[in-house]
């Protein structure tokens, strides 16, 4: 997703793990340490380990854990700068059950479209 | 005032499972009678053979290439044409009560408003105050006890131990369940303990009740009655498992006993209908990935097949009771019924059972009547010409007496063959588009003048020179792939050729997948 805004005033965003349901469709954000629980809309909440938060690649890593049906999960935001004004995100994830992957991928997309409108608008 | 519409919609139902299209085991009197009455369509198609895309189709009247809704885990834009909108602007009262799935089921972020809606237990508006798609109230079921869904929620409130009861219709890797049950151990079959007054069938004509009794006796009226079943899991309530013994029963016409036999009809078909019977290549979500086709028994397409007869039973007994509330209020000669389902069921048929990329009568012929007000005056007829679910949305707006909305693309149903060609009913078109992990499989297929054409475009296992042909007079079981045959080359190219000028274009960009289903 390109944004019209400088990758380091995106980051300021996207790299504060707790602020998360401020552009992702979740109700709710906790971090303590590196741990983060996610509650969305459905009920569900999840428990993640925060893998990377490198302010200078301006790149984000979580894993979803303990988790009755994710087995596997590797979630990646990378925040990369084009040009002084505009950078983009890409939202990657990896995850087993392949089913996981194509839901979390949707709702990234409606994320990114509001990552979007926020920066732009602010 | 105006005619009243009472729509009402099945899931995965055979055109041959209803007593007045020649099914001789579930007992369907209440919809015999509304065939008899009305006009009885024998060669109407989906636009498309899974839920999602078909159901749009219904609410917009567009082919699948321009309403955008390619496959399952496709959502419906909230701002779709909707027939639903376009009856209450003109006054009507609307309501959808059942199964709906415009939007994924699958949806642990609750970003669609019918999961939304379900799950607040709201009845009509969505966050942003809009009626959504037109409908002032809806109430919203699945296959089950558990999701998003009005029915869920009450289960839960009213009778929490009944969710434990239906089959479980994911496993643990969120894929459908292969695990079978019943007598048999097929795959999706359920003994299921849930009181039948308990059950989505019951349920759903019990809300649809309901919200008529809510209406003023001269409302102009839309109903959208939607039962889940047969879809699968087939897991009735077992109190009615009296009604069709399994032991008892023929095996399906089209299911080719002598496994060699069923081999070479698989082996003259494109190479993606034995490649799902060996299980090595599974392109439809709602068949379950680690069934194997090629493991079905005998026993087991008897039982299904038991079950399937039973939960149609049960949805006929419910529309009676429906339509026995429409006489108590005084409606009986003011509503028009028009009754279909939005895709078949292999059921046995070819060795294979569910739904997929199979463009053939099991999924394609559906059983769709209309019958008219009996103040309009309409004479019952048999319409043998092709027709399509795209006509339903300008045939609701004819009962309505308001123009053909402009959305549209195909006109209302005729209400008798004469009337057919008048009204652009040549040919029938229906699309597939899978490209779930990496799967891909893309057919088009039209029906017009007795032949079934369908072209494989290119995919995984396609190459773009494959397909089938089906002389459905001559050959009404199409086991005979005819796609090959030299003499019938000028067939092939005309219809093909018809086919490509019918299609509309396909919308761009195309939207994304959010689901599996």
């Amino acid at each position: 997703m390109f944004i019209d805004r400088p990758a380091e005033h995106v980051w300021s965003l996207v790299g504060d793990p707790a602020r998360l349901h401020e552009w992702f469709p979740t109700t709710a954000t906790e971090v303590v340490g590196n741990k983060r629980w996610v509650s969305l809309a459905s009920g569900l909440k999840f428990e993640e380990d925060i893998v990377t938060l490198d302010h200078d690649l301006r790149r984000f890593q979580y894993t979803i854990v303990n988790n009755a049906i994710v087995k596997s999960h590797l979630g990646t935001v990378d925040v990369i700068p084009d040009g002084d004004a505009r950078c983009v995100v890409v939202y990657s994830t990896d995850a087993d059950p392949e089913v996981m992957a194509l839901m979390i991928a949707g709702a990234a997309g409606d994320g990114l479209e509001r990552l979007k409108t926020t920066m732009e608008e602010s | 005032m105006g005619r009243k519409i009472l729509f009402i919609t099945t899931d995965q139902q055979r055109f041959d499972s209803l007593g007045c299209n020649g099914g001789s085991v579930a007992r369907t009197p209440t919809i015999d009678r509304l065939a008899a009455d009305g006009i009885n369509y024998t060669r109407a198609h989906p636009q498309s053979v899974v839920c999602m895309p078909s159901r749009s189709t219904m609410i917009t009247g567009q082919h699948v290439a321009t309403h955008g809704v390619w496959m399952n885990g496709v959502p419906l834009p909230d701002e779709a044409p909707s027939i639903a909108s376009t009856l209450h602007d003109v006054g009507y009262r609307t309501a959808l009560i059942g199964k709906a799935h415009f939007e994924p089921f699958l949806d642990p972020f609750l970003r669609f408003v019918e999961n939304q809606l379900g799950t607040s237990g709201d009845f009509s508006r969505d966050v942003n105050g809009h009626l959504h798609r037109g409908f002032d109230h809806m109430e919203s079921a699945s296959h089950g006890g558990m999701g998003s869904f009005h029915y869920a929620r009450w289960l839960m409130q009213n009778h929490p131990e009944a969710i434990g009861m239906y089959y479980r219709v994911l496993d643990m890797t969120l894929q459908v369940n292969s695990s079978g049950g019943g007598d048999t151990a097929g795959p999706q079959v359920h003994h299921n303990a849930i009181p039948r007054e308990w059950y989505h069938t019951e349920w759903v004509a019990d809300r649809t009740i309901a919200w008529l009794d809510s209406l003023n006796a001269n409302d102009d009226w839309f109903c959208w009655m939607s039962f889940p079943d047969p879809h699968h899991p087939w897991d009735p309530p077992q109190s009615e498992l009296h009604r069709v013994n399994w032991r008892d029963l023929d095996l399906p016409e089209n299911y080719p006993v002598d496994r060699t036999e069923r081999e070479a009809i698989l082996d003259a078909k494109p190479r993606h209908w034995r490649l799902w019977y060996e299980g090595e290549f599974v392109s439809n979500y709602e068949a379950p990935a680690s069934w194997v086709p090629k493991t079905l028994t005998d026993d087991q397409v008897r039982e299904i097949n038991a079950l399937t007869h039973i939960e149609n039973e049960l949805i006929d007994e419910a529309i009676a009771r429906v339509l026995r509330t429409v006489a108590a209020r005084g409606w009986a000669d003011d509503v028009d019924i028009v009754f279909t389902t939005d895709h078949g069921e292999l059921q046995g048929d070819y060795g294979l059972l569910f739904k997929g990329p199979q463009h053939v009568d099991s999924l394609m012929r559906l059983p769709l009547i209309w019958r008219p007000a009996p103040s309009a005056g309409v004479a019952p007829s048999t319409v043998t010409s092709p027709v399509g679910l795209v006509s339903l949305a300008s045939t609701f707006a004819h009962i309505a007496g308001v123009p053909e909305p402009s959305y549209v693309e195909a006109h209302r149903l005729p209400t008798h063959d004469a009337e057919a060609p008048a009204l652009g009913h040549e040919r029938v078109l229906t699309e597939w588009d899978s490209v779930l992990f990496g799967k891909i499989v893309r057919l088009r297929t039209i029906c017009r003048d007795g032949w079934v054409a369908t072209a494989c475009l290119p995919g995984t296992v396609h190459d773009g020179s494959e397909g089938e042909l089906y002389d459905v007079s001559n050959d009404p079981l199409q086991r005979e792939n005819l796609w090959n045959d030299p003499r019938l080359e000028g067939t092939k190219s005309d219809l093909l050729a018809d086919m490509w000028d019918s299609l509309p274009s396909t919308a761009s960009p195309r939207r994304e997948c959010d689901a599996p289903v």
